[in-house]
């Protein structure tokens, strides 16, 4: 088991060896292989990888919401607050969705449905789980319209009255309606502007440290997760390849992928400079490689490369999934900064 | 919202006008005509030609129609020389038959298609949706008078009535013949308008709320759905009430479609003209009024008619 667990009753999220498949007529593809994820209560985990890395897929499983058909979810364990999601029924997950566990979806264009005004939209969410009649829970979709920022009487208006930015924040007011123990976060400021984005960010900050609540944000921002996370997981090819604390992750790297990733980094002090892509493409996930996923576009890579990885514990917290540190005095190229 | 209606209501002047003319020429263009037939096999020329005058249809062609137009305008729609009384009176003494056969037909073709073409496409690929393809498609392309004399043959030995009107029964054959083509037409569109928006984002967000699988189909994506669907159910308004027209003459539905099927034979172009001015005036208020439900499901759409 991880270390990164103090005790198992503080875990709000338990992951063991999730695998996602699409089954498509091109083919299967392997989404997320082998994925061990855990989360305590009140902490903020960053999932980075670049995009097809299947981070959003990892968050939809957690829901069940991973389209079947094509989607295919196996896994040895699933469990929120300590009950097996896989197995649930469809009532009780329905009373999970929302409650327990939201997300907050990537495009905030699209996620809200332009037919039904936003306060109904917020509203709809505390009616299923709160117990209340609806005009109750239509003053508390306005409360939560304020906590976030915008005006109380603009509930009665339909999402495209509202701007991006603001679509974004009724979608966390969705998510954050019912006080849920997990929020997962899907490149929550992606499509915002660096303005609104800290605002949001902040926000989410904010609400985080009433409620308590456990965050998942998902990102290829390193910046972000900078500023808000606890712990970070390095996403590629469908399974985590370094995971830490914040600290371990950004100032002891040790994956060469996430050395990659801190290296194409644009640098502040020399706007010329050219950026330093990691060299390569991600494989293709209908026709993943046998041993590390990463080995085509590694520089250090060797033979042993080819087997499969193991996860290998660095330090308490934090674990590669590299076995080039079986070489004796191995290191990256990247310097440690302490 | 008001203006637009307004508007709406005074463009189509210009159509009825256009249509007026259109059927008036039409119908003078056919061989025959209604006084020749009316008057006494020895009539003399003096003789019809003072008849012609008493129906008022004496002149050059241009100068009745006009003379027809200017009536028109100032709310009388003249008499019938057929049926020697006022059109207007006949026509709504008709009307509400042919309202009932529509009206049925429309029931029937709702109650057929929506819930079809929602389960169509939520069992995207599956048999379900392969079979409720097969139907529309039938429904789609089988001529409804064809269908009529189909069910005729099938359901009238087993005790429906075949023709006539007065009892709920009576409806029965002639609504399903009417409503099929329709039925098949909306299915269709029902599906595809679900399709895609099953796939799009915020019902994604509905289930991740923690809404019911039904519910996110019944409410979160029926409604986005339902603005292709009234679309496609205003356009094919107009062809039921066409329908209506070979439906009621198969059925012998005492409506205005067999009345306007009976004054084109007739050469009552007087009665004729009428009809389908009114038919015409009956589908732009249908169409308006579907333009009008726009708004009440799409609020964007709403936003745009009070500019």
């Amino acid at each position: 088991m991880s270390e990164l667990t103090n005790t198992s009753s503080d875990l709000v999220l338990d992951i063991e060896n999730l695998a996602v498949r699409f089954e498509t007529d091109d083919g299967i593809v392997r989404a997320v292989n082998g994925l061990d994820l855990q989360i305590r209560k009140g902490r903020a985990l960053g999932l980075v990888g670049e995009t097809g890395a299947g981070k959003t897929t990892t968050a939809l499983s957690i829901l069940r919401l991973v389209p079947k058909p094509p989607g295919v979810v196996q896994c040895d364990k699933l469990e929120l607050n300590g009950r097996d999601i896989l197995t649930m029924q469809t009532k009780e997950l329905e009373k999970v969705r929302g409650k327990e566990v939201s997300m907050i979806f990537q495009d905030p264009m699209t996620a809200l449905n332009p037919v039904f005004t936003v306060g109904d939209q917020i509203a709809e969410s505390i009616h299923l789980h709160e117990n209340v009649s609806m005009t109750e829970a239509q003053k508390m979709a306005i409360d939560m319209l304020e906590l976030v920022g915008i005006p109380g009487e603009r509930a009665g208006d339909y999402p495209h009255q509202f701007s991006g930015g603001m679509k974004q924040r009724v979608v966390i007011a969705i998510a954050l309606a019912c006080h849920p123990q997990l929020l997962i976060a899907d490149e929550p400021t992606t499509a915002l502007d660096v303005t609104i984005q800290a605002q949001v960010l902040d926000l989410m900050k904010s609400l985080r440290q009433k409620y308590q609540t456990s965050l998942i944000m998902i990102t290829h921002d390193l910046g972000i997760v900078a500023e808000i996370c606890d712990e970070v997981a390095v996403m590629y090819a469908g399974n985590i390849v370094e995971m830490g604390t914040l600290e371990d992750v950004f100032n002891h790297t040790r994956h060469p992928y996430t050395e990659g990733l801190f290296n194409s980094l644009p640098n502040v002090n020399d706007r010329k400079a050219k950026l330093k892509p990691v060299p390569g493409l991600m494989p293709d996930p209908t026709d993943l490689p046998e041993g590390c996923p990463f080995y085509p576009r590694c520089q250090y890579a060797d033979e042993k490369c080819k087997l499969p990885q193991k996860k290998t514990y660095v330090s308490d917290t934090h674990f590669i999934r590299c076995c080039a540190y079986d070489r004796p005095g191995f290191h990256i190229e990247r310097e440690e900064k302490s | 919202m008001f203006r637009y209606i307004i508007k709406r209501i005074l463009m189509m002047i210009p159509v009825l006008i256009a249509v007026s003319f259109v059927v008036y020429f039409l119908m003078d263009l056919a061989p025959g005509d209604i006084i020749s037939s009316m008057a006494p096999q020895d009539a003399t020329e003096a003789e019809l030609e003072m008849m012609r005058e008493q129906w008022g249809l004496n002149g050059p062609l241009i100068e009745r129609y006009f003379r027809y137009l200017g009536d028109l305008l100032t709310g009388d729609m003249g008499m019938s020389p057929s049926l020697r009384r006022p059109v207007a009176e006949v026509f709504i003494e008709r009307l509400p038959a042919t309202l009932q056969l529509a009206l049925a037909a429309t029931v029937v073709a709702l109650i057929i298609s929506v819930p079809l073409g929602i389960a169509a496409a939520t069992h995207h690929r599956s048999f379900l949706d392969g079979i409720s393809m097969v139907l529309a498609m039938i429904g789609v392309s089988m001529p409804a008078f064809w269908l009529g004399l189909l069910l005729i043959m099938w359901f009238s030995p087993l005790g429906l009535p075949s023709g006539g009107s007065g009892t709920p029964l009576h409806l029965v054959l002639p609504a399903l013949a009417l409503g099929a083509g329709q039925a098949g037409t909306l299915t269709r569109i029902t599906r595809s308008s679900m399709l895609d928006v099953i796939r799009q984002d915020y019902l994604r967000t509905a289930r991740a709320k923690g809404v019911s699988e039904k519910q996110v189909i019944r409410k979160h994506a029926l409604k986005n759905a339902l603005i292709p669907i009234i679309t496609v159910f205003g356009s094919t308004l107009g062809n039921l009430l066409g329908g209506a027209v070979a439906i009621e003459t198969v059925f012998s539905w005492p409506g205005i479609g067999r009345l306007t099927v009976n004054a084109v034979n007739q050469r009552d172009t007087t009665l004729a003209t009428g009809c389908i001015i009114m038919f015409t005036v009956l589908l732009t208020v249908t169409m308006l009024l579907v333009d009008i439900a726009y708004a009440y499901v799409d609020p964007r759409i709403k936003a745009q008619y009070s500019k």
